[in-house]
Parts: structure tokens; sequence; C-alpha cells
């Protein structure tokens, strides 16, 4: 298995390292698939009620992924700079039909490295958050139970080698995110809410399918033949995508399709819709859906087959494409919601959908480690403001979300959740030296650079209106004076189902143990957890902190994936003609590992990519001036004399087309810090107009002005899009069809049953009168007698008994089956 | 040989299907019965299927599983009503009859 396959030896790749967990990482979702299973058969037993295995098994995956996660960047650290760092792929047979052989196993990568460890980290957290978030749940055991599956669900499709696999996962997900936002199912809002988000996930989910099958026809025979691997797989398709070979209409109607999947599951315009529903669930499930793992996905695949989508969405090839459009749509539109909210959590999620939003502009521009590392420090920070905001709700506000009406003047009563809310709160609207920035910051100056400059806008927009609706919801929440539950109000019970925003604890039975006194800080279960993630929220981004030079962009070295040209088996032959030993022997059977053959094709200097492919680079980016390339040339690992992505290679396969980076400048840095600090700056004035002092020119504005007011109804509406779906969408198709059944019910089968009935009646009269008084009568009565003495001699074994009759089918069969065996033996 | 293993699998399987039919008083455990006895069929169509290497019996399984769903969409919808119409899914109550 060991990449270490000599041949690669003495070329001028070094041979890769590899390691226990690395070569294992596919124990990392059994794990937590294991403890499932156990929690759902013995959970209730146990002391602790399963939670402890939960957590448990998320620990144990964290430990297995963070040693992957080292025995990586070891692997990328012993390999040379010019090097393709294969990723540790291994794969058994999972089924077989015609012929055809369907694996299951790994594809380990920076990229899958980087998930699985934030996914593992951010469950475990939330697990142990849950342990006294959720303590006497009705339902607590099946809580941690779907947890834990969730989480496996990710890993596995985090981890996936083929698209099935990932399917698998992406499904998995999908079911858990049904279970758990509607756990607590007695409240009808809950479980619509459950059916919305599992609903409307789905509808992307028909373009998953769509999109795997047309790629797997196509590309299936090219993968086959080069890289012995099916058309399902996820390496298999990205060399498939980069070779120039995929007709353009069968890449780009895959890549739309598989981008309907992820418009879906990541929440984008027009399916976001569901997200903010789904905080129906319990807050430690908005945290972990929200921050690490549901809405991830869709991000998560478009950065896995970023090859396909590369060439189908045709990234560089012009200044706008669909990606970024939906992405930038999304920022926007999320953003405004925000402001109209009044519950903590939907301010949150908007939140989360614009992030989204960014990932999905920075994947669509090019920008691919930038909008990875986002994944990456988006997850600390959010799951922190979740698991904050959940921290005010459970101990700050009476289980309730509603900023306006219970909450305010917490950070007195509430230090470590305000401080850590606020930290948070900053590293997502990207202040400076917080983790925020070094993402966000460089997928907003990457979509620039790479030539989307409308998107670059819309980017900074974003960023001013991020800033401005979460210092509003910080100055709702823990400044001006406390309301309501924050002022050590009561509810009265009949106004717990009065809104939605309400966390209702099923068996809630403590409610005077910790609720009864005024907001008070939460313990230890949830503040350890809010810490840990705050101080995250500081420090993830120095691991990749552009501003500091090279040496800090600990990311771009060990999660990029180089574009550098491999060579396939089938070009085996023309590396030996270049004095390259290839590997020996193709694995011999299906459970060896697939992707050791790491004979690098070292590309002829003179293959120098600008010259060929400068009018597709003028295309792109026409304002890109020479110097500019120049000023960043020695970040580019030799990038620039990478072909890949931009013609077909000559030998051998790419596994990663060539992205462009933005030589970083502090001058746009201070752009953008200037646009936060001015939304912050900003809102904050006009909060303390509208909630504190209730007077000066924003305060009651919508009210005096008609435009406004139009513009605040249509946003609190959320667009009308609920109402498109739901009144024009979902009746328009139901509604036509239930009419038209009606009235062929009412036309067509009456009449024709009425018709009926009027000729039966006719002919019965006439029967009644000659058949059945003279012939029948006189037989019946005969008949009678007999049947009379037949059925008492079989009532006995027509007793009704289903079991009964099920015996006697099974014993009749098994008689028959005996007589069989005898005839023909 | 290999489809050895998988016919015992399915005759094993099948035996506690039709235990469960026949000793299930619940009306849903004895569709989950049902539910065995028709894999374990599905069972010895792959089996027979891998052994004459043909797609066929890969083809029936699928539609033998289609159909399943089904029936167990139509038998559990009966049980729903017949449980809303007397409180219970026990079986041997559900008789009329008198014998």
């Amino acid at each position: 298995m060991f990449a270490a396959s000599e041949a690669a030896a003495e070329t001028a790749a070094v041979a890769l390292k590899s390691g226990w967990f690395l070569e294992n990482a596919w124990i990392i979702p059994i794990i937590p698939a294991v403890a499932f299973a156990l929690i759902i058969f013995f959970g209730k037993k146990l002391p602790m009620k399963g939670s402890e295995l939960g957590v448990l098994s998320m620990l144990a995956s964290l430990v297995f992924a963070a040693g992957a996660g080292f025995q990586w960047i070891d692997r990328v650290n012993g390999a040379s700079e010019e090097q393709f760092i294969d990723p540790v792929i291994k794969t058994w047979t999972w089924w077989q039909s015609g012929g055809f052989d369907l694996t299951i196993g790994q594809h380990i990568d920076g990229l899958s490295l980087t998930v699985l460890v934030v996914v593992a980290f951010i469950s475990s957290l939330v697990q142990i958050y849950s342990l006294e978030y959720l303590r006497g749940d009705r339902r607590y055991t099946h809580f941690f139970a779907s947890l834990t599956l969730f989480s496996a669900g990710m890993m596995n499709m985090v981890i996936a080698d083929n698209m099935i696999q990932l399917i698998l996962g992406w499904e998995i997900m999908g079911l858990c995110s049904f279970m758990l936002i509607g756990h607590w199912w007695e409240d009808g809002a809950n479980s619509r809410a459950a059916l919305k988000a599992f609903f409307t996930t789905r509808t992307g989910d028909i373009g998953l399918l769509v999109g795997t099958s047309i790629l797997f026809f196509s590309a299936n025979s090219w993968t086959q033949e080069h890289l012995g691997v099916s058309g399902f797989s996820i390496r298999g398709l990205s060399a498939w995508a980069l070779t120039g070979n995929p007709g353009s209409v069968a890449i780009t109607a895959g890549a739309f399709a598989l981008f309907a999947a992820c418009i879906g599951k990541s929440g984008q315009f027009p399916l976001h819709t569901w997200l903010p529903d789904a905080m129906a669930g319990p807050t430690p499930v908005s945290s972990l859906l929200h921050s690490s793992t549901m809405v991830v996905a869709g991000v998560f695949l478009v950065a896995r087959l970023f090859p396909v989508f590369y060439e189908g969405m045709n990234i560089y090839g012009s200044s706008m494409n669909f990606i970024t459009l939906i992405g930038g749509i999304t920022i926007v539109i999320a953003a405004l919601l925000a402001f109209v909210q009044n519950d903590i959590k939907k301010v949150l999620a908007y939140s989360t959908v614009s992030q989204l939003g960014y990932m999905m502009m920075g994947l669509g521009a090019g920008a691919w480690l930038p909008a990875v590392f986002h994944i990456f420090t988006h997850a600390f920070f959010k799951a922190c403001l979740f698991l904050a905001a959940g921290s005010v709700s459970h101990s700050g506000s009476h289980h309730s979300f509603d900023m306006k009406k219970d909450m305010g003047g917490l950070r007195k009563y509430m230090p470590i959740t305000f401080v850590t809310w606020v930290i948070s709160t900053l590293a997502l609207c990207g202040v400076f030296p917080l983790s925020g920035f070094f993402s966000k910051d460089e997928i907003i100056d990457n979509v620039g650079h790479a030539g989307y400059d409308v998107f670059m806008i819309v980017g900074l927009v974003g960023a001013f209106m991020t800033a401005a609706y979460m210092t509003r919801a910080t100055y709702l929440t823990f400044f001006g004076e406390p309301r309501g539950a924050a002022a050590g109000e009561h509810h009265e019970e009949d106004s717990h189902g009065a809104h939605d925003s309400h966390d209702d604890h099923g068996a809630h039975d403590d409610h005077g143990a910790h609720a009864s006194h005024g907001p008070h800080e939460s313990n230890a279960f949830i503040t350890v957890p809010l810490i840990i993630l705050a101080t995250l929220a500081i420090g993830a981004g120095f691991l990749n902190a552009t501003p500091f030079g090279e040496k800090w962009e600990n990311m771009k070295k060990w999660v990029e994936p180089r574009p550098v040209v491999v060579a396939d088996m089938d070009h085996g032959s023309v590396g030996e003609m270049r004095g390259l030993r290839t590997a020996d022997t193709m694995p011999a059977t299906t459970d060896t590992v697939v992707a050791t053959e790491d004979t690098i094709v070292v590309m002829e200097e003179g293959v120098s990519g600008e010259a060929k492919t400068a009018p597709l680079m003028a295309a792109a980016a026409p304002a890109e001036s020479a110097s500019g390339e120049e000023g960043h040339g020695e970040e580019g690992h030799g990038s620039h004399s990478s072909e890949c992505g931009k013609k077909t290679p000559d030998a051998g396969v790419c596994y990663a087309p060539y992205v462009k980076h933005a030589p970083f400048k502090w001058s746009k840095a201070a752009l953008s810090m200037l646009i936060v600090f001015a939304g912050i700056i900003l809102s904050w004035l006009v909060s303390v107009q509208l909630y504190t002092r209730k007077a000066g020119f924003f305060f009651g504005l919508t009210k005096r002005n008609k435009l406004l007011a139009a513009g605040h109804a249509f946003l609190v509406n959320k667009y009308y899009l609920d109402h498109l779906y739901e009144k024009i969408i979902v009746r328009g198709i139901a509604h036509p069809i239930a009419k038209g059944a009606y009235w062929i019910n009412q036309n067509v089968l009456d009449g024709v049953v009425n018709g009926a009935g009027i000729g039966t009646k006719g002919i019965a009269r006439w029967v009644y009168r000659n058949v059945d008084q003279r012939v029948v009568d006189g037989a019946v009565n005969g008949s009678g007698a007999v049947a009379r003495g037949a059925g008492g001699a079989l009532r006995p074994v027509q007793s009704g008994k289903v079991n009964q009759y099920g015996a006697l089918l099974f014993a009749a069969a098994a008689v028959a089956g005996l007589v069989l065996i005898i005839i023909n033996t | 040989m290999l489809v050895n293993q998988f016919l015992i699998l399915g005759a094993v399987l099948f035996c506690i299907g039709v235990y469960g039919v026949i000793a299930r008083r619940n009306a849903v455990m004895v569709l989950m019965s049902i539910e065995l006895i028709l894999n374990s069929v599905n069972l010895n169509l792959l089996a027979f299927a891998l052994r004459n290497g043909s797609v066929d019996g890969h083809v029936f399984a699928l539609y033998i599983i289609t159909v399943a769903a089904a029936e167990v969409g139509v038998g559990l919808a009966l049980v729903l009503l017949v449980y809303r119409n007397r409180k219970s899914i026990g079986l041997e109550e559900l008789s009329e009859m008198k014998g």
C-alpha cells in the first residue's frame, strides 16, 4: 500500500510518506455508525442513557481524524514542491452487478481531512453541550443516536471514494436532519419544519442523482480504460473532467445537475427557505447542522468535484458563471432577511446562508482554497454563535429565542456567553486578527482578482451587511434594558405555543429548578465548549494567514491539490520513453490501493502556461497586469507552468485544475476593514435609536415611508418565496389534479354507476320473479342443509386468525416441497 | 462455494420470517416478517444470478424490492386504519368470526 511504490523513488518525485491513521481513515465514520447502533439498542439501559457512547465515539473519531491529519501534513512536508500529493485511496468491492464492480472506500486528501477534523471536533463539542442542554429530555437517547448517526453520515460523505458512497452519506444526513429538526415533533410547527427541510433538500437531490448518472455514463469508459476505476470514482471523474475529452454538453449538464443538489443542501437561493425553518430543532442541532455538517455538504461537493465544475461551469472563462451568480444572490438576499428577524437563531440561520453564499461564490470564481478555508473557520465561529444563542435561551431568557421580547442587557448576567458571542461575531464580520478575516477577505479578494469584479462588490456589500445585522443582534441580546424573561418575568404557560421560536423541552419537568429565577450564566458543560470554540474563532485563521507571507500559508500547502500532470496507467509507456519508470504492476485485486502509482511526470520547463493559454487568460482577467502575475509568482508552487485545467495534457492526467491566487495587499484589507467598521458603527447607532431611545430619525421610519414599509413587508414575508412554493407551485400542481379527479368522479364514474344501477334493478326484478323464486329457492333449500353440515366441519379451519392461515399455508408448501423432493429423487 | 452460503443464509432468513408470520400477534411484526421472507427470496435470486453470471436475478431482485415497498405501504395503511377503528393491532383480535 505504502505510497512508496519503489518505482517513484528514483524519479524527481520523493516517495510519499504514509501512516496507520491515513491508511485506516475509513474507520473514522465507522466508529460513530457503530455507536449509533449501540445507542439505539442498548442506550436506554446505560447509566447516562447512551449519551456517553455518543460523546466517546465522537472523541475517538476526533483522535483518529487528527492523527490522520498530522500524518497527512507529514506526507506533504516530505514531498517535493512540484509533486502531486496522491490522495490515500483504499477501496473494497461493495457490490457487483453484471460484471460491474462498485467500490466503497476512502479517498483521503487535504480537503477531506480538513472537513473530517472540523466535523469530528464540532460534533464532540456539540454532544458535550447537549449533555446539559437536553438534560431530562423525553427522547434523550434518540437524540444522541440521531446526532451520532448524523456525524457518521457526514464523515462517510467526506471520505467517500465514489459518488454512490457520497450519496449514501448525503442521504443519511438528510434523514437525520429530518429526525433532529423534528425532535420535538409534538409541536406541529416543528414537524412541519422537518418535513420542509426534508422535501426542499430532496428537490435538489434529484439533481444529485441525475448529475451522477450523467457523469457516470459519460465518464465510465474513459476512467475504466485509463485509471481502472468506475465512472463513479471521484478520482476518476476529476481526471476525466480535466482531459479535455468530455463532451461539453455532458459535463455542463452534469455540473448543473449536481449544483442543483448543492443549492438544496447548502441553502442557496432559491432553495434556502428550509434553513431558517430548521431552527425548530434543538439548538445543538442547529449548531451542528449549520456550522460544519449538513449545509457544508453542498459546498464540499463542489470543492470535491471541483474539476467537473471547473470545466462544466467554465470557471475563469467569463466574468460570470452560474455558481458565482447563485452565490452572490444568496449573500445579499440572506443578509437582507437577517435584518428583520426577531428570533436570534433565525438571524444566525440567515447569516449561515449568506456565508455559504460566500463559499459558493468563492468556488465559482475559482478561489478554491479561500472557500475551503472559509468552511474551516466558519465552522468554529458559527458553532460558537449558535451555542451561545442556546446558552442565552437556556439560562437567560427562559427558553425563548425572541430577541425583542425576552432579551436585552444580558451581558451583565452571562459574561462568558457574552464574550464568546462577541468574539465570534467579530470573527464572522471578518475583523482583522480573527479567523473570519483570513478566509472571507481572501474570498472577496480572489473573486476580484479572477475577474469577477461585480461579485467582489457584492462580497463587500455582504461584508457590510454582515457587520450590521450581527451588531443589531448583539445589541438586542446583550445591551439595552432587559425585557421579558431576561428581566426575570415569567411566561404565562399559554403563551408558550404562541411563538414558534420557543425551544419547547417536551418533558422538561425541572423548569422550576433552573429557570424560575432570573438570567444567570450557564454551567460548564455549556461554557467550556463556548470558550474552546471562541479560542478557535480567534486562532484558526492563522493556519492560512496570507498577509504574513508564504510561511504562514499552511493550509494552502497542505490542502490545495497541486495542478501537476500525473502519469496514468495508459500513458505508462510514454513515461518510459522519457526515461521514467512507472509503477510495475496494476493493482491486481480490488482491495489493494489504487492511487499509489505516483510516478510524476515533471513537465519540461519550456511548457510555460502563459504562452500557450494566453487567449484564455486574457478573456478571464483582462485587467490582470503582467506585474501582478510577477508579484505572486513565487507563491504559485510552479503552477504557472501547469497546464492543468487550461488544455489537454499531452501525457498523463491532472487531478486538479490550476487556480489563481490573489496577491495580498494591505490597502485592500484596510478597505474591507473600513467597510466592516462602518457597518458596525452605523448599525450600533441605528440600534440605539430603534431599541433603546425609541426616538430619532430611524424610529418608526418604516411606518412613515410607504416605500420602506413595502420593502419591510417584503422582507418580513421572506420575499414571498414560501408563498410561491406552497400556495402557487404546490397548489398549482395539486389543485387541478384534485379538481379533475373530482369532476371525473362526479360525472363519469357516478354516471356509470347510476346507469348500471338502474339497469341492474330492471334485470334483477325479472330474475327475482322467474329464476329466484322458482328454480333457485328449491335448490337453495336443498343445498343449505348440505352446506350447514360441511360448514360445521370446516369451521375450525376458518378461524379468521391470520397466523393460523399462515401456518396452514406454509405447512402445505412444506408438504408440497417434500413431495417434490421425493418425486425428483 | 459461495452460493451455498447465500442459500443457507436465505433459508435461515426464510425460516425466521415464517416463524414471525405464524407466531407474532402484532400486525406490524408480521409485516416485517413478510419482508424478511421476501428478502430471503431476493438473496436466492442474487445468489443464482451470481452463479450464472447474468443480470436477470438482479433485475428481479430490484423488482421485488420495489413491489415489497409498495406492499408495505399498503399494509401499514391497513394497519393504521385497523388501529384507528379498534385501538389495537393484535391480529387475533381482528377476527369477527364466532368459531
